[in-house]
């Protein structure tokens, strides 16, 4: 028995109190849980047996636990480098940002009114990138550096191949001085598309048959050279040019964008994101004009609201996988948004003089070690460098012996020693490593080396950069902690996250982020470790891992866990590649075809394409199940090449199909794999799994089913399950083992890329416990077929299963309400709606065109699924009077939302409903309205008129003070 | 409502032959289920497709679509003015040539749709 004052984390967790529970079980009609899930979960699918999970700790025993886990760990000064480095976060963006729900909880900000405050953030981002990197435009982030480069080579491969003729082989020529973990995620993206990676000294490499190369500058061992002649080199031969870098160092280095780079991407994280043992950090990509069409993942971008103020939306999202499916630019949807927008606060937080002194005064600190170690007798190799020194001619046993008593961690490498200085570096520090290299050596300590600011910089002047950056009056306002918390507040204020109101997406599962699942991702001894650390020093994180897997295999039911992937759609590929790499080592590498119903999310044909398969559809029935006919005639068409099933379960219409273990069964009796892609899993927890239905590999969304907060946009962590036989090709690692013993090539930079943020879904997971998290799975159905019960009179229920009921989620359907010969109201009307009412609109238009996917989660009371409900009653019967003739056919409270504080409070009005109909149309918003702050934006106008940087100068006032 | 002096494919291009050349185009249907277009990428004078190729790409706030050539030929002009301005392809998707193509098989025109069997297709 635990014995806690407290109340269990179940109680907290979940929203409806027992109370509750019998009064939406009354009005459901059905008289218990338990005959609610029988009437709603297939018998024949249904795990009895609890889970078997470590009993649930009460809250303040799980933070205690951890902490004592956390102690395991050892925070060393890491000076490896790779694209890691330590860093401050400054506080005031710490406390306000990075802990703050009102910026980690938000959804993607697909509904861009009342998205303003990050969309601003995120802009802020985007001309951060584009400013150091000296591009034409940048996105607004990418899941990390390895897959960033990989998205340049895929870019490049599709821009150059409209080019090329058919059947010529693709070669992608790569620098081997590229750090070893981006080359190691590029083979495994390049081998299934065809395309033949060529590494080497860049200035040697063969470029007459080659559509692209990559570089790096500075470059893996720290040295940085002018890269004009290789790129005008590389560009007379008609390749294209990405170039990694390091945000730090452009601040003192020339762009990669001055010197006729294609596209520059990295890492920002040094950008004030804690190292976190690897992630998350938002990565960067920029490009040229030309290419923004092509461009991977995400872009905010400017337009103007239904009143001709300026607002910003994610542009251009028609190359995303959500509309392009297999053709899509790239299989992302998850992006790095809360990272991007530390970096971004981070970056107004200093300014460009600010930056530029942190920047120098890391190189300064180099130097001075340099300077220290040459005197010791040793050679430092980098001609040129920022940050990094490569040290020869010292004992690297002996270095290492010294260092480990010092708890200092260096790069050994290709017969050197590598030194990254940071942020963090103080001159007690370079003390500490100078004494290192003097002990190795057998002599006495040395006097510290003194840094210089004003010492000639080790750059040659023709790199040494010249132009401006960062001149924006956002860059250079908010230097004082007081007017930087204010901006952050302004800005947060704009947007709704779960600290406002529920969020009832649909597939999204927006439930509780709870603050101590939070709280531990910030505390040092997680946040500040380097992902190449030395293993032994990361005792703690191996143990969360090694519970964290061993919890989820018993969740899904099959064998082993990779926590590698950063994404749910990075999931899905290394899950199929996982499948590729099983069949070929059968002898049936020929199988290449995967069927893919037409109900699945669109990441899922994007994925199988990105894995080199082919894409056969499925079909679905009116009801939204799978046709059982269809897959056995498809399964059978393609008998001999037949690689996978990838279905969702529940199926993305929010039903349990009956016959899901006949469909798996003719999959596998065709020599097929099954996929089951995870992100209805909150429907599954406890009460059945992927195994089974029969599934052989699965992906789990940390951030929907596990607790991770969606930051606003990312980050994400799509974690892979496996049976036993394909447990062997889990991903591996190029610097640190992971993964199976025939590993698939590592799908992310880091091994566990977004380490950190593990801690969450762990922490869930030993706090609710096998009843808590089984309860959980109850009361999302609970809740789901509640908001069904109340609202199914006013709106049609496009699915439901043959007992009338829904799993976790369900769709509505307002197709009937364009009919007419007006132009009646549709779905986005709804959704502008709702934000009057203070409430984010459900999916829109997924899985069916012209319909609202609603996703309530356990987490949510009665009594703000009431509120919810009484929202959108009210809203069905200013529908009625729009169809009806008694509201105007466009001049309604519909076509007209969301309505702005300065609209409602204008002197004129002409509108022909009341000002309090349009901005109080119930009692209960008047507790705490929201006004949304712009009015409906333009989509068309932004994407005609693309301007993807902060808004000029002169607009700018106006800006800041829209309340 | 569809004009009777051009021909139509049943992916919703719409032909103007005048000879041995052709204007191509997409119809009002086309335009209406993409909705407000935004952007048009066209291929360059001088490459030849055949009928049934994709010749460029249409995208709209919501949609994406591929544009297929209504017969075999050169590019011989490219409507310059309607990548500038593609949003005249919602106001006058008839009046709104993407293309001309010099045509190399005239024997393909004939099964080209006409006004009445196009109407019949979207109905």
């Amino acid at each position: 028995m635990t014995f806690d004052t407290q109340g269990s984390f179940q109680t907290r967790h979940i929203g409806p109190d027992t109370a509750e529970r019998d009064e939406m079980l009354r009005a459901i009609g059905v008289a218990s849980i338990g005959a609610l899930i029988d009437q709603t979960i297939p018998p024949g699918i249904r795990s009895d047996e609890p889970l078997d999970l470590p009993e649930a700790d009460s809250e303040h025993g799980y933070l205690r636990r951890l902490s004592s886990i956390a102690a395991r760990n050892t925070v060393a000064r890491s000076y490896i480098g790779m694209g890691y480095y330590d860093c401050v976060t400054p506080s005031v963006v710490l406390r306000n940002v990075f802990e703050n729900p009102g910026w980690y909880t938000p959804y993607t900000p697909y509904q861009a009114e009342i998205s303003q405050g990050r969309l601003e953030s995120l802009l802020n981002f985007q001309t951060l990138v584009k400013d150091l990197t000296g591009m034409d435009i940048a996105t607004a982030s990418l899941l990390d550096e390895g897959t960033a480069a990989a998205e340049a080579m895929t870019m490049f491969h599709r821009v150059q191949s409209r080019k090329a003729p058919a059947g010529q082989e693709s070669v992608f020529l790569v620098s081997d001085r590229c750090f070893p973990q981006t080359i190691e995620v590029l083979r495994g993206r390049a081998e299934p598309l065809g395309i033949r990676l060529e590494i080497g000294d860049a200035t040697d490499l063969p470029m007459a048959d080659a559509f692209g190369l990559l570089l790096q500058y500075p470059d893996d061992r720290g040295a940085i050279s002018d890269l004009r002649p290789i790129i005008e080199k590389a560009h007379a031969a008609g390749l294209l040019v990405a170039v990694a870098s390091d945000l730090m160092a452009l601040t003192l280095a020339v762009p990669p964008g001055e010197m006729w780079a294609d596209v520059v991407l990295g890492n920002s994280q040094r950008c004030g994101v804690p190292l976190g043992y690897g992630g998350p950090h938002a990565a960067f990509f920029a490009t040229r004009d030309s290419f923004v069409r092509q461009a991977p993942g995400r872009i905010i971008g400017l337009s103007v609201d239904a009143r001709g103020r300026r607002a910003y939306r994610m542009a251009l999202q028609t190359r995303e996988q959500h509309i392009r499916r297999e053709k899509a630019t790239s299989n992302i949807c998850t992006a790095q948004a809360l990272l991007a927008n530390i970096a971004a606060m981070y970056a107004v937080f200093h300014g460009p003089k600010g930056l530029k002194a942190i920047a120098t005064r890391i190189h300064s600190t180099a130097q001075a070690v340099e300077q220290a170690l040459t005197g010791l007798g040793l050679r430092q190799l980098n001609a040129a460098y920022f940050d990094t020194l490569r040290i020869e001619g010292a004992d690297a046993a002996a270095v290492r012996a010294a260092a480990a008593v010092r708890a200092i961690n260096f790069r050994y490498a290709d017969g050197a020693i590598g030194i990254a200085i940071d942020e963090t570096t103080t001159e007690q520090d370079v003390a500490d490593i100078v004494d290192v290299f003097a002990e190795s050596l057998g002599g006495a300590p040395v006097p510290p080396p003194v840094i210089d600011t004003h010492a000639p910089k080790k750059l040659p002047p023709s790199l040494v950069r010249q132009s401006a950056y960062l001149t924006h009056p956002v860059f250079n306002t908010h230097h004082s902690e007081t007017q930087m918390m204010r901006y952050i507040r302004t800005l947060q204020s704009k947007d709704i996250g779960l600290d406002s109101s529920m969020i009832p997406l649909g597939s999204c599962t927006m439930k509780l982020n709870a603050a101590s699942e939070m709280i531990p991702v910030s505390w040092p001894a997680f946040s500040r470790m380097h992902p190449f650390a030395p293993p032994e020093q990361a005792e703690g994180y191996r143990q969360i891992f090694a519970e964290l897997e061993a919890a989820l295999c018993h969740i899904t039911g099959l064998a082993a866990v990779s926590l590698q992937p950063n994404s749910g759609a990075q999931g899905e590929f290394a899950g199929l590649m996982t499948i590729r790499a099983y069949q070929r080592d059968q002898g049936e590498g020929h199988r290449d075809v995967v069927l893919i119903p037409a109900s699945a999310h669109g990441t899922n044909p994007a994925s199988a394409t990105m894995a080199g398969m082919k894409v056969v559809v499925v079909a679905c029935d009116s009801n939204g199940y799978i046709v059982l006919d269809d897959l056995r005639a498809k399964a059978q068409a393609h008998h001999a090449s037949l690689s996978a099933l990838m279905v969702t379960y529940p199926s993305t219409y929010g039903v349990f199909e009956e016959d899901i273990r006949e469909l798996v069964g003719v999959v596998h009796e065709h020599g097929g794999q099954v996929y089951m892609d995870g992100a209805n899993m909150n429907a599954q927890v406890g009460l059945t799994s992927p195994a089974a239905i029969g599934a052989d590999v699965c992906h789990l969304n940390l951030h929907k089913t596990f607790a991770i907060p969606h930051g606003g946009g990312g980050p994400g962590m799509g974690p892979i399950a496996v049976a036993a036989h394909l447990a062997p090709y889990l991903p591996g690692h190029a610097v640190i083992p992971v993964g199976g013993g025939h590993a698939i090539p590592a799908v992310a930079a880091a091994p566990w890329s977004s380490a950190s943020i593990l801690l969450i879904s762990y922490g869930y997971i030993r706090m609710l416990g096998a009843d808590g998290m089984t309860n959980a799975t109850r009361y999302a159905i609970l809740n789901a077929n509640y908001l069904k019960a109340r609202l199914q009179g006013h709106y049609d229920v496009l699915y439901s299963n043959r007992n009338g009921r829904v799993a976790h989620e369900m769709i509505f359907d307002l197709r009937p309400f364009k009919r007419g010969a007006g132009p009646g109201v549709d779905e986005q009307d709804v959704a502008k709606r709702l934000m009057d009412y203070g409430f984010h609109a459900p999916t829109v238009s997924f899985p069916v065109a012209g319909t609202m996917m609603i996703e309530p989660t356990e987490s949510e009371s009665k009594a703000e699924l009431d509120r919810f409900c009484d929202a959108l009653i009210a809203i069905r019967a200013e529908i009625q009077a729009v169809l009806d003739g008694a509201a105007h056919p466009t001049d309604n409270v519909l076509k007209n939302a969301p309505h702005t504080a300065e609209e409602v409070s204008a002197d004129e009005w002409t509108h022909p409903y009341s000002r309090q109909q349009a901005a109080y149309p119930l009692p209960f918003v008047r507790g705490a309205k929201y006004w949304p702050p712009v009015a409906r934006i333009d989509n068309p106008h932004g994407d005609r008129n693309l301007i993807c940087a902060c808004p000029p100068t002169e607009d700018y006032e106006a800006l800041v003070t829209t309340p | 409502m569809y004009p009777s002096d051009l021909n139509y494919t049943p992916n919703h291009e719409w032909i103007r032959i005048n000879g041995g050349d052709a204007q191509v185009g997409i119809t009002d249907y086309a335009q209406k289920q993409l909705g407000d277009v935004v952007y048009l990428e066209l291929p360059d004078v001088g490459r030849s497709f055949k009928k049934g190729d994709v010749f460029g790409t249409i995208e709209s706030v919501k949609a994406v679509s591929e544009l297929y050539s209504p017969v075999t030929g050169v590019v011989t002009e490219v409507n310059a003015g309607l990548v500038t301005k593609p949003e005249k392809i919602n106001t006058d998707p008839h009046g709104s040539w993407m293309i001309a193509l010099r045509i190399a098989d005239q024997g393909e025109t004939s099964d080209l749709l006409d006004a009445a069997q196009y109407t019949d297709l979207t109905k």
